[in-house]
């Protein structure tokens, strides 16, 4: 795990150091490269006049004490940049995998109950069209669709431009409103959310249902689920009781591994609908190579993920006590 | 009737999955002899809603949508090709080393593999295309790199479970080299799930590429390429017919690798079918 860690950060390094774009142009500007003096400056400025080894071992140490660098296009820590944003990203991830789990669970049980029948083909096609969709496709449809054809929906955005924020607890604009008392600003906030968590959520449904409706078929051939039947227990309490609760084993792993696909989608989901969390700061920060907000990304990033596997084995041995962590 | 028997043996999904991919072949290989317009040249007025002269309307300077989503198969199609032949050999080539010789070979190759994979694979596509600067030639070499390790893994835990079999011990005996045992009586066995996994790859590397030229980060314009034309798409928000065809054409795309890909499962492996 630490190896991991410092081989993530080791890569982002070796990567923003491999470019062929020189970042000093967007720090001082193209005309002010041929101005030997300004140049060098720079340089002694931002540290670049250090031979590699150093440069390294200085942003290695830095960012052991959170520090990861300046922006190039904000001008502000990255550190910061990315603190600032994470709740909105949060936010969001969060109600788009309650959309993705939830969705992906009742598909996938859809699907087993009524096997190769109907039902069965719709809800693996609905499933398999998430994973297919473009999101930053399917995003733009949707928000034609819903906000401008039928006007159900709010625009881009957490919220209208016209309206402040509600005060900062947890940087959730929902659960802030609510802690507020501000209805008004609740009910926007979740409107707003709704169509960029479908979007995201739907991306993952796939891989979730999938999953169960897989591990709902080997668990409904049990013995003790005919065993629960001749007993007289009604369909749908074997369904829930007795098959979804040992179905939901496996299905954890893949709910921690989707999170992968939840930045993926995040990225460009929060693009499309003007999100202002990680996702779009990342694109923003890609775009004007901006070297150290695209490290701090990559490394928070891989970080996160890494966490997240860790997680899901903890969770896993807690749920199936015949795991046992190695 | 022996066509129909085969045709049932494919299974529908296969069947979809194959004509989606054949059509776009033939528009690939075709689309110069019939189109009926230059994918880069302006032949109407800008932001025109679909009519029966340009079927799909005309983007923001006047060029005809559906004729660049058509031409624009002649970029995904073959970048993703490229990107899964490589990363799929080369990933599957290292796993198999690692898998063979084990020791520090294998704990160097997989340490790799690792810390790859625990990169959401946009942010290290898009970090590497960054670092090596915007264009769909790098954003294919992003591409490879974080495309690989899984055929690795793929590869290796193959290896080790054939390796294990009498036929291998019986080469060995026989005064087979390790090269020889490897590629002749190990890897033979080893490729099908590397087929599978490559064949539904290549609708995720046709999606990651038009994210990437989405972002900026791939194709530049003019190249009519899906992701791109997408990215115009956004910018003519309320003309919703500029982003509709490059959409459609990356979901089917998808779907018909995504088909084939289930299929060949099917077919390579009859328990899983079960």
């Amino acid at each position: 795990m630490p190896l991991l860690l410092l081989g993530i950060v080791t890569i982002a390094f070796a990567l923003s150091n491999l470019t062929k774009g020189d970042p000093l142009i967007s720090i001082i500007g193209e005309r002010q490269m041929d101005n030997p003096e300004i140049v060098a400056a720079a340089k002694a400025r931002w540290g670049l006049d250090r031979p590699l080894p150093e440069r390294y071992l200085r942003y290695v140490g830095n960012l052991i004490q959170g520090d990861m660098g300046i922006s190039l296009r904000t001008k502000q820590p990255v550190a910061r940049d990315l603190m600032d944003r994470l709740p909105a990203t949060l936010e969001l991830v969060i109600a788009a995998m309650v959309v993705g789990v939830g969705g992906g669970i009742l598909l996938g049980v859809v699907a087993a109950r009524y096997r190769n029948r109907a039902a069965d083909h719709g809800a693996r096609f609905v499933a398999l069209l998430g994973s297919s969709l473009p999101v930053f496709w399917s995003g733009l449809l949707l928000l034609f669709v819903f906000s401008v054809v039928l006007g159900w929906l709010p625009g881009p955005g957490r919220l209208d431009a016209r309206l402040t924020p509600p005060p900062g607890v947890t940087g959730f604009y929902t659960v802030d409103a609510l802690l507020a008392g501000d209805f008004t600003t609740f009910r926007l906030a979740l409107t707003h959310l709704i169509l960029p968590a479908c979007v995201l959520g739907w991306a993952v449904m796939g891989i979730i249902s999938r999953l169960v409706r897989s591990s709902m078929l080997d668990v409904l051939a049990q013995d003790y689920i005919l065993a629960a039947r001749a007993k007289g227990a009604s369909g749908p309490r074997v369904l829930v009781n007795h098959a979804l609760r040992n179905a939901m084993i496996p299905t954890l792993t893949i709910i921690g591994f989707s999170f992968a696909y939840l930045i993926t989608g995040a990225v460009l989901t929060e693009t499309i609908f003007s999100w202002p969390g990680i996702g779009s700061y990342t694109v923003d920060a890609a775009r004007s190579l901006d070297y150290p907000a695209i490290m701090g990304v990559t490394i928070v990033g891989g970080s996160a993920f890494l966490l997240t596997n860790l997680v899901t084995d903890l969770a896993y041995a807690l749920v199936d006590p015949r795991v046992k962590l190695g | 009737m022996k066509a129909l028997a085969l045709l049932r043996r494919l299974g529908l999904p296969m069947i979809i999955g194959g004509f989606i991919v054949l059509f776009w072949i033939v528009v690939a290989l075709t689309i110069d002899l019939w189109s009926p317009y230059d994918p880069f040249s302006i032949v109407g007025r800008r932001l025109r809603p679909p009519s029966d002269v340009h079927w799909l309307g005309t983007d923001g300077l006047g060029r005809d949508v559906l004729v660049r989503t058509l031409y624009g198969v002649r970029h995904s199609l073959p970048i993703a090709l490229v990107v899964v032949l490589v990363s799929s050999l080369g990933g599957a080539m290292l796993g198999a080393i690692a898998g063979y010789l084990g020791g520090k070979t294998d704990s160097v190759i997989m340490r790799l593999v690792d810390i790859t994979l625990s990169f959401p694979a946009i942010l290290l596509a898009m970090a590497v295309t960054a670092a090596l600067g915007p264009g769909l030639g790098n954003a294919a070499v992003a591409m490879v790199v974080v495309s690989w390790p899984v055929y690795a893994r793929l590869m290796r835990a193959q290896v080790l479970t054939m390796r294990e079999r009498e036929h291998v011990e019986a080469a060995v005996a026989a005064g087979a080299g390790r090269v020889r045992v490897l590629t002749r009586h190990i890897l033979p066995l080893c490729w099908s799930p590397v087929l599978v996994n490559a064949t539904m790859d290549l609708g995720q590397i046709v999606l990651l590429a038009a994210s990437l030229s989405f972002i900026g980060l791939g194709a530049l314009p003019p190249t009519p390429e899906w992701g791109q034309m997408i990215a115009e798409g956004a910018v003519n928000f309320y003309q919703w017919w500029v982003a509709l065809g490059p959409g459609l054409a990356i979901l089917s795309v998808v779907l018909g690798f995504n088909f084939l890909g289930d299929g060949l499962r099917d077919l390579l492996d009859p328990r899983s079918a079960q």
